[in-house]
């Protein structure tokens, strides 16, 4: 299988009134086609620095993003967004915000089909007899779910989410993990999800990366071996409490301190 | 519906009859200050004046007002979308905005002569654009980078974001600051009209009732600008909740 995403050798620093601050120092990491990977790290690794990079929002000092073997120079239409702010336009109904990625990328796409593709993501995260709220009738949980038909509506190759499920509460957040497992099983992508919660890497990833600290590079990559149609109750068993150990025993490296035993 | 007519219409009546009260009861005469039971005749008499000068005072008003949404709005987006421009922006405009406008009354009606009608819409713009500059201004600035880049991923262009998120997001700030500038235009028109009066507006109305000593109309004057007031600033509520009334929250 190839590599969807290939990111070699990425170093970057922002230029601050300090001085300039390195927040990725030669990162490489790769994601086959069709993979969900998830990447976990300290606060301030540049996480969302990485994001922006596949995004092609932002171009690295050094080292090369590729995306679908095309070296990544500016945005692409193929890709979706997430974020822990669900980023909804107030004015649009739940329908209008989740069309709006079709309007930039299919603009010539008839309106009926356009509706038509937004209700069958609604019903997918089951959103159906929402389409017609505006985003302030809707509970914070329901946001991030319209928020995220609106970035995969547009059938990307790659969906890219920074902390997505970060604001909401321990239960509404592990109903938008089965969500985002449905979703998957439905709409084929390639994902990149940053997180700062173990279990929902493990539970949503084919392979969790973790980031070592600022300046950060791809300290550990852990292929995660439960099933695809893994539940919340698979998060209890014993290989994957013995994952979510490694997991912590990195992210206590990657912050610097020594690993407790266990 | 019928409480929001009634409740503001009683206010404005029980304003009136303290008003009228305050007259009796002191014993104030006419030239002191008159009461509302004095306007009735002042409007009846001067019917076709204040008709005349009202719809001078009004256009011009509206024109000022209108030349201030176009100029604030082109200065509020150069504010907000570029640091350098509102650095260099805010203390010309704050430096602006504090000179007493009615200072300006006599140097631009030395520099456009005779130009009475361009000079007071020119006054009612220069004292009503600030407040549309600003909030504009800090409305662009303000917007969330994630709000841009849901739609610069997919490769939208400045423009496409400005028309689909930053310009209806900063409409709410928008209407906020049209309904101060709505006041201050008829302010700044009147500024004009009274100082340097051409026979035209309600402001030459009042200075000729002023000359005159003819108090009740001064009085029947004021009123009438009042309601003038009132109207545009309920037009501008009304163009709000077409164009802005998703910032509404239910009331719970």
């Amino acid at each position: 299988m190839d590599n969807l995403i290939d990111i070699k050798g990425v170093s970057h620093a922002y230029q601050t009134a300090a001085g300039p601050l390195p927040v990725l120092d030669g990162l490489n990491m790769a994601v086959p086609e069709g993979e969900f990977c998830a990447v976990v790290g300290p606060s301030g690794c540049g996480k969302s620095t990485l994001t922006r990079l596949v995004a092609g929002l932002m171009k690295p000092d050094t080292g090369e993003v590729w995306l679908h073997g095309e070296l990544v120079k500016s945005p692409r239409k193929t890709v979706g967004m997430a974020f822990q702010n669900p980023v909804l336009l107030e004015w649009r109904t739940i329908l209008q915000n989740v069309i709006l990625p079709l309007e930039i990328v299919a603009p010539s796409m008839p309106k009926a089909q356009k509706e038509a593709r937004a209700h069958e993501l609604l019903d997918l995260v089951g959103l159906n007899g929402f389409a017609n709220k505006r985003p302030s009738e809707l509970s914070g949980g329901m946001r991030q779910r319209a928020s995220l038909c609106r970035s995969i509506v547009h059938k990307p190759d790659v969906l890219i989410m920074d902390e997505p499920f970060g604001a909401l509460d321990a239960f509404t957040r592990e109903d938008l993990w089965q969500t985002m497992r449905d979703l998957r099983a439905q709409e084929p992508f390639t994902a990149v999800l940053i997180t700062h919660d173990l279990r929902e890497s493990v539970f949503l990833g084919d392979q969790v990366i973790v980031m070592s600290g600022r300046p950060a590079h791809a300290q550990y990559t852990l292929k995660v071996d439960l099933p695809a149609d893994r539940t919340i109750e698979s998060l209890y068993t014993p290989e994957a409490t013995e994952m979510l150990h490694i997991l912590r025993e990195q992210i206590q490296i990657a912050q610097g301190r020594a690993p407790e035993v266990h | 519906m019928l409480r929001k007519i009634a409740v503001p219409t009683i206010a404005i009546l029980i304003f009136l009859g303290l008003w009228e009260l305050l007259v009796y009861v002191n014993g104030w005469p006419n030239y002191k200050m008159a009461s509302p039971s004095d306007l009735p005749p002042a409007y009846g008499r001067y019917s076709h004046l204040f008709i005349e000068m009202g719809w001078q005072t009004l256009w011009r008003t509206v024109a000022g007002l209108l030349l201030a949404v176009l100029v604030g709005t082109f200065i509020g987006m150069l504010m907000g979308f570029s640091q350098i421009m509102r650095d260099a922006l805010y203390p010309l405009l704050v430096g602006f905005n504090a000179i007493p406008k009615a200072t300006l009354v006599p140097v631009i009606s030395l520099i456009f002569i005779g130009a009475h009608d361009f000079n007071t819409i020119l006054m009612a713009f220069m004292i009503s654009f600030f407040p549309i500059a600003v909030s504009v201004g800090i409305g662009l600035s303000t917007l969330e980078p994630e709000y841009r880049d849901i739609l610069r991923s997919l490769g939208a262009s400045k423009v496409t974001i400005f028309l689909k998120i930053a310009l209806p997001k900063t409409l709410p700030e928008f209407f906020g600051a049209l309904k101060v500038s709505v006041t201050l235009a008829f302010i700044g028109t009147n500024l004009v009209e009274i100082i340097s009066p051409h026979q035209r507006g309600l402001g030459a109305l009042f200075k000729s009732g002023e000359t005159n000593g003819d108090y009740p109309l001064m009085f029947a004057v004021l009123i009438a600008l009042a309601v003038l007031g009132i109207l545009l600033y309920y037009a501008v509520v009304l163009l709000e909740k077409i164009f802005a009334g998703w910032a509404e929250r239910p009331a719970s």
